[in-house]
């Protein structure tokens, strides 16, 4: 079993030190034009203490909380994606050589030397984000192709989970199997206690670094009734979660429901503006820019992130295989919860709950399947034994 | 497979054209010499390159020559977009990048013992035409082949002289048929699954390998089914956007299949479910 | 050649695959054997449908005249097919030129003959009417992928 410390919550500030000490770029929660991003940040006191947020269906807002907790809040709008998976990489620059061209591959920053990228130290990962995280390990290492943009930036990161303490109104990640708790995936885990007992995080560690860190920062064992108490907040937290979704046999409701008329129905409200996909900590999907300079001589190759929202994605010469925004918000969401399972074994969504909230028009995934599984769900479009094959031939 | 290749892939490799031919007005085959250090380039019949226009793009196009000939690697290209129109414009000598091959492709080992069925439209040739040399390099080893040809006109059809050639072989029957033409042509006109009319399948023992637009595809399905082909033995080439070609970029999904790594060469059973329904 | 050595050679084609031997009979009542030579015209459009054709070998293609474009072929019969379905729809007109460019052996069916045969055994006419409902089916699907100018850019 693995033991339980407790650090002081005026003793914060030396895990922000040890990790600077031990040379890591501190990325964390902080308030900013009024909401919770994730940036550098210094110190404790960078962190939102005494804010918490308000979130539902395209409606998010700060409200103090009146007590000094540090991670007091829900869940920041943006994920940890951005650093090990960034929005914008320069895949390469390359230099017209005569009729020729050079690829200058150490210009570019998926090359750069590993030594070079910073040592992220993320603090106040939620457990569901450390599921999306493991989901993106298994997107970006398909088997055959390697994402060492991603990799690179992944081995590095030292992973400070927070555990939650409360439930935001757009969560299901107790449906999701991804929270309130973080069992691994990380290197040390804090639950925050505020009672009258004082102040205090209950601490686990995840790995040796973990470990070692611990050892740099004044702690004690955390008693039973300590433990206890951390316990009973996640529990409570679980219990708080108003939202759901019933995963069970979602893939094949998904499968069997691709004509269901449900989709005209949300394409009435979805404006494809891909904000979830944005959000979503585990949506992968990128595009390849190739640009050149002025003269022409030199160019280079960027990946950005990219939605299957957007009107180009399916694009070809000729045509376009997903012009109807029903076909878009369908494949967005049968993709998610549905085809992911087959591509990478298992769901791509992890209850984070962020599409929701960040939907302009509030479109809800869970009420959305529900709807899927009131008006369909007969099945009829979906033929077992094709399925039987498909899995046949994934396991040679 | 290449199960550490990173984003290296990403990074195209110069490659020479050594010969530009104009199969019709608007396609044209690229022979390429890619600089690849000096080791030999391999591919399956089926899979696909990743062509970069310095500094403009990149355009997924199947390889179309011989797989046991090392040095020219051909790319016949239809001029539809930006990428493909600079590519147009190219001479001998002129370099392009080239990365690649990606995909699965034909069955060709599947199919040694059978018969095999070609059905094509249009630039879908192309992808098939390493097939025809891989069995023609190993005759002995296949049974009948038929290749069913559809094109938009005369005008249109790819490697004339070829399927001339083709047609002329022992046990080799090569039909084709032109949507639209004038009174000069005396073949057939009409639809490519016209041509299942005039030959006899031994539908037990064919493999059949379609390729051609999407809805040429479905109809040709339609009609193999029809006649006994089992789903098992029909194999399609799918067509989607791509960007990487690595099965990261996620723009080639079609259902749960990753087009340019879990495909684009396809057996049905693996794709016919989706392959059903519209804007997938 | 005799109408019985004819039923022989009739029955396989694929066209009366299936039809009874009794339905057989009557369709034979109604044959006759032709050939066509390359460059001749089976039948013109604007002139009475009076037969339909089963083509044996050879080839046609039905030709429209579009007045400034000159003739469009839009089809091609070949072996195993069948040639006309203007008998057996009202006016009984035909709508195409049927132009030979190949050397063609057929079995031709007379028009009315056959049409009085459907009236008076609506059974056989029932035959007649699936087979070729099929053909029309056959003629227009092909006719709109071929107006989708799949293989267009």
């Amino acid at each position: 079993m693995k033991s339980h410390l407790k650090i002081e919550s005026r003793q914060l500030n030396i895990l922000f030190d040890s990790l600077k000490d031990l040379g890591y770029t501190i990325v964390g929660p902080t308030v900013r034009e009024g909401s919770i991003v994730y940036d550098n940040i210094d110190s404790a006191s960078g962190l939102p203490v005494g804010w918490t947020d308000e979130q539902s269906a395209a409606a998010y807002k700060l409200k103090r909380r009146g007590d000094n907790s540090y991670f007091g809040y829900n869940l920041s709008p943006y994920s940890w994606k951005r650093f090990l998976f960034p929005p914008r990489v320069k895949l390469f620059s390359a230099a017209k050589k005569g009729k020729s061209f050079k690829i200058n591959s150490d210009s570019g920053n998926a090359s750069v030397p590993i030594m070079s990228l910073p040592n992220y130290a993320f603090i106040g990962v939620r457990p569901c984000e450390i599921q999306a995280i493991k989901i993106q390990d298994k997107v970006f290492n398909n088997w055959q192709y390697i994402d060492t943009v991603y990799k690179n930036r992944k081995e590095k990161v030292f992973i400070v989970a927070v555990n939650c303490t409360q439930a935001g109104g757009t969560c299901f990640c107790v449906s999701m199997n991804s929270g309130p708790k973080a069992d691994n995936g990380f290197d040390i885990a804090l639950t925050e206690v505020i009672d009258k007992g004082g102040h205090y995080f209950i601490v686990e560690a995840g790995s040796e670094k973990g470990n070692e860190l611990m050892s740099k920062i004044p702690h004690t064992v955390a008693g039973q009734s300590e433990i206890e108490n951390a316990n009973r907040l996640v529990q409570t937290t679980a219990r708080q979660m108003n939202k759901s979704m019933d995963t069970k046999d979602i893939k094949e409701l998904l499968y069997a429901n691709l004509e269901s008329r449900h989709w005209d129905d949300v394409a009435t409200r979805c404006l494809t503006c891909a904000n979830c996909t944005m959000v979503c900590p585990t949506c992968f999907c990128t595009t390849v820019e190739d640009v050149t300079d002025l003269t022409g001589e030199n160019a280079e190759r960027w990946k950005r992130w990219d939605s299957c929202f957007t009107m180009d994605f399916a694009r070809v010469f000729g045509g376009n295989f997903r012009s109807s925004s029903r076909a878009r918000y369908r494949q967005w969401m049968t993709h998610k919860l549905a085809s992911w399972i087959d591509q990478f074994g298992t769901s791509g969504c992890v209850g984070c709950g962020r599409c929701i909230t960040w939907c302009p028009v509030g479109i809800d995934i869970t009420e959305e399947i529900e709807k899927i599984k009131e008006k369909g769900g007969k099945g009829e479009y979906f033929n077992h034994k094709d399925t039987k094959v498909t899995k046949e031939i994934k396991k040679d | 497979m290449n199960s550490n290749v990173g984003i290296d892939s990403m990074f195209p490799l110069p490659a020479q054209i050594r010969k530009v031919v104009w199969e019709t007005e608007d396609t044209f085959t690229l022979l390429l010499e890619p600089d690849n250090g000096g080791s030999d380039f391999h591919f399956s019949p089926g899979q696909f390159n990743m062509l970069y226009a310095f500094g403009i793009g990149e355009s997924a196009i199947s390889i179309s020559s011989d797989p046991s000939n090392k040095d020219n690697i051909a790319h016949t290209i239809h001029r539809v977009g930006s990428v493909t129109s600079v590519f147009s414009q190219l001479e001998k000598g002129d370099v392009i990048g080239l990365r690649g091959p990606f995909g699965n492709g034909w069955p060709v080992e599947k199919a040694k013992g059978k018969d095999v069925c070609i059905v094509t439209g249009g630039i879908g040739l192309a992808p098939l035409r390493p097939v025809l040399y891989s069995i023609f390099n190993n005759r002995k080893e296949y049974g009948k082949i038929f290749l069913l040809y559809g094109a938009r006109s005369p005008l249109d059809l790819l490697y004339r002289v070829e399927l001339e050639k083709w047609g002329k072989m022992k046990d080799v029957t090569v039909q084709v048929i032109v949507d639209r033409c004038d009174t000069s042509w005396k073949g057939h006109i009409g639809v490519v699954t016209k041509l299942f009319s005039y030959i006899k399948l031994n539908t037990a023992n064919t493999i059949a390998m379609i390729c051609g637009p999407e809805i040429m595809m479905k109809f040709t399905i339609q009609e193999l089914s029809q006649r006994g082909v089992p789903p098992e033995q029909i194999y399609i080439s799918m067509e989607r956007n791509m960007k990487c070609g690595i099965g990261l970029c996620g723009h080639c999904q079609c259902g749960p299949k990753f087009v340019c790594k879990d495909g684009p060469v396809f057996a049905l059973p693996q794709i016919s479910q989706f392959l059903e329904k519209k804007e997938i | 050649m005799e109408k019985r050595d004819l039923s022989e050679i009739v029955r396989h084609h694929p066209f009366v695959n299936d039809l009874s031997e009794y339905h057989l009979n009557i369709l034979i009542s109604c044959v006759s054997n032709v050939r066509f030579a390359e460059g001749s015209y089976i039948f013109h459009e604007g002139e009475d449908a009076t037969k339909f054709y089963l083509i044996r070998e050879g080839k046609v293609a039905l030709e429209i005249h579009s007045g400034e474009k000159g003739a469009i072929r839009v089809q091609t019969i070949g072996e195993g097919e069948v040639l006309g379905w203007s008998w057996i729809v009202s006016p009984y007109k035909w709508h195409y030129d049927a132009c030979v460019i190949d050397n063609v052996r057929a079995f031709a069916f007379d028009g009315k003959c056959l049409r009085t045969k459907c009236e008076a055994d609506h059974d056989f006419g029932y035959e007649m009417i699936k087979r070729f409902s099929q053909v029309l089916e056959q003629n227009l699907k092909a006719a709109r992928y071929q107006v989708m100018d799949v293989y267009g850019r």
